[in-house]
């Protein structure tokens, strides 16, 4: 899945490291459209085994979008603004 | 001693209106950055869409909701990026930037707001899919759509405007698969006209996206969301029995929403299940007051009534504050805010039997359909444990089931499954859904680190 950018493309470009590899977004991204807008997105692995996850509600409920942000823990993507030079790494599993 | 409002929606801000006007300087509280709740959240720094892109319709609403709040900053301590993550007698536990604080309140006004309510069905938990509210916030927040062709499947008047927003946007709507047949909702046309405007702005919504070509289906029986790995396809039945499947890379889910209404659950009100709006509802009267002193309630948070009885509610209740420290109360003022939501009622009740939450699709669910996607339980595991460990180990209701089943324990407390997990536990056992009871609130409301919350 990707996200389609439809408006405000003009914002300045920031990059961060998803899964140790440099990645464009911009600048007012949450940490979910930053890494959802690039191809085959998603968010985590499942802990059951069932499949990946990109989240759900986008409204900081469902709990369905926690990534690992290196010196920030895990954090909840829909709320989390994206900053330059971020360290994100999604969930444990790697397909 | 202080006055707390959880909620910089349309209820907390104009309740802080009248607050501020009465002398006083509430504390406001809000998890999201910024004021103006869900509907009219504002977009981050350096977005420039105008408020009538943003808010279509509503954009003086959400022009006049902002600015209100803007005049009242200086006047009342904000303190946004905080979650209130538990409520005990006279204090609201806060958690904000990983740092926790008490805050003692004399009187509290919850204006939590609400969530989409959802039924599972196979494929939901792929990534792809998405609430209708969430995908209202991609757009609006983000200026992002949920995929490059979008299904918006469920029911409720959310799920054409959000499908008129997208395709107004320029994103392409493939499909709008409403579950509600045409007839449910002709049935109401005439407590709808009751909205005036609102159904004015509803029916444009539907013509609109009629006109531009986009097949709606009303009446559907939802099948499945098909794809490995992502969203790749969404089948239904239609209302003659015909299966249909279409590509689509996202699909937007929701069927009507649900208070957010945990903090009025840990603050001790009793809850009433509504059945018009098939929901379990905080009790209060008509001005917000419940019967937990000190604790009153407005907007969504208290039963699904719409932003603009929500900032009516807002105000009576910050009244009904007023009143409860002995402080002057305008009667006319009042007079006329109960007059607006004892019109709005009749409004909002016609709305939903027009959308009516489609219990049976919940509770018919497949055996094999993941119900709770925290711990992926299956509907079936709730069965079992229904049929078999609830029989000799009552009461037969959602709290025991969850104990059994760990449905509602994982990281969203029942927030997504809740309502669709009652279903199926009322029809295996064959006994009406109130029945059941609701799945009750435990603090933390949501995850927090542990360290902080030791430190308080």
């Amino acid at each position: 899945m990707r996200l389609q950018r439809l408006a405000e493309t003009d914002r300045t470009a920031v990059s961060f490291m998803l899964d140790g590899a440099p990645v464009a977004a911009l600048e007012g991204d949450s940490l979910l459209t930053a890494i959802l807008a690039q191809d085959g997105g998603y968010l985590r692995a499942s802990e059951f085994g069932d499949g990946l996850r990109a989240g759900f509600c986008l409204m900081g409920a469902c709990q369905d979008c926690w990534v690992n942000v290196e010196g920030g823990g895990r954090v909840r993507a829909c709320t989390t603004p994206i900053e330059e030079g971020m360290r994100v790494s999604r969930g444990m599993v790697q397909p | 001693m202080s006055i707390v409002i959880v909620g910089a929606g349309p209820a907390g801000t104009r309740a802080a209106e009248v607050l501020v006007g009465a002398g006083l300087r509430p504390i406001v509280i809000d998890e999201a950055p910024e004021n103006g709740g869900r509907i009219y959240q504002r977009q981050p720094n350096g977005f420039h869409r105008t408020a009538r892109t943003l808010y279509g319709f509503e954009a003086h609403k959400a022009r006049a909701i902002h600015d209100s709040f803007d005049r009242l900053r200086t006047s009342i301590d904000f303190q946004p990026r905080t979650l209130a993550w538990n409520l005990q007698p006279g204090v609201i536990d806060t958690i904000s930037d990983g740092k926790a604080r008490t805050v003692p309140f004399a009187q509290t006004i919850l204006c939590t707001g609400a969530m989409d309510r959802v039924i599972p069905l196979p494929g939901w938990t792929l990534p792809g899919v998405f609430t209708l509210g969430g995908s209202q916030i991609s757009l609006k927040a983000q200026g992002c759509a949920i995929g490059a062709r979008v299904a918006f499947l469920g029911t409720g008047p959310l799920l054409y405007l959000v499908a008129y927003q997208y395709a107004r946007a320029g994103a392409q709507v493939t499909a709008v698969l409403d579950t509600t047949p045409f007839a449910t909702k002709a049935a109401q046309a005439f407590g709808l006209m009751r909205g005036g405007a609102t159904f004015a702005k509803g029916l444009y919504y539907i013509g609109w996206l009629r006109t531009h070509g986009i097949p709606i289906f009303e009446g559907v029986t939802p099948l499945a969301i098909g794809g490995d790995g992502q969203v790749e396809a969404v089948s239904w039945r239609d209302a003659r029995g015909i299966s249909h499947e279409v590509a689509v890379d996202a699909v937007a889910l929701g069927f009507g929403l649900k208070p957010e209404a945990q903090l009025a659950d840990l603050a001790g009100v009793p809850f009433d299940f509504d059945p018009v709006q098939h929901n379990w509802v905080p009790r209060m009267d008509p001005g917000g007051q419940t019967s937990v002193n000190g604790v009153f309630l407005a907007g969504d948070g208290c039963g699904i009534r719409g932003a603009d009885l929500a900032e009516a509610a807002g105000a009576r209740a910050a009244w009904a504050v007023l009143a409860a420290r002995g402080l002057a109360v305008d009667t006319r003022a009042v007079a006329s805010l109960d007059a607006r939501l004892a019109a709005g009622a009749a409004f909002r009740a016609a709305l939903e039997r027009a959308f009516p939450f489609p219990a049976k699709l919940a509770a018919a669910m497949a055996d094999d359909t993941i119900l709770c996607r925290c711990e992926v339980i299956t509907a079936g595991e709730l069965r079992a444990a229904a049929n078999e460990a609830l029989a000799t180990l009552p009461p037969p209701e959602v709290n025991r089931a969850k104990a059994l089943t760990r449905i509602g324990m994982g990281r969203c407390q029942g927030r997504v499954c809740g309502a669709a997990a009652a279903e199926i536990l009322a029809s295996t056992l064959s006994c009406p859904v109130e029945q059941v009871g609701r799945l009750r609130g435990q603090p933390p409301v949501k995850p927090i680190p542990i360290l902080p919350a030791e430190a308080a």
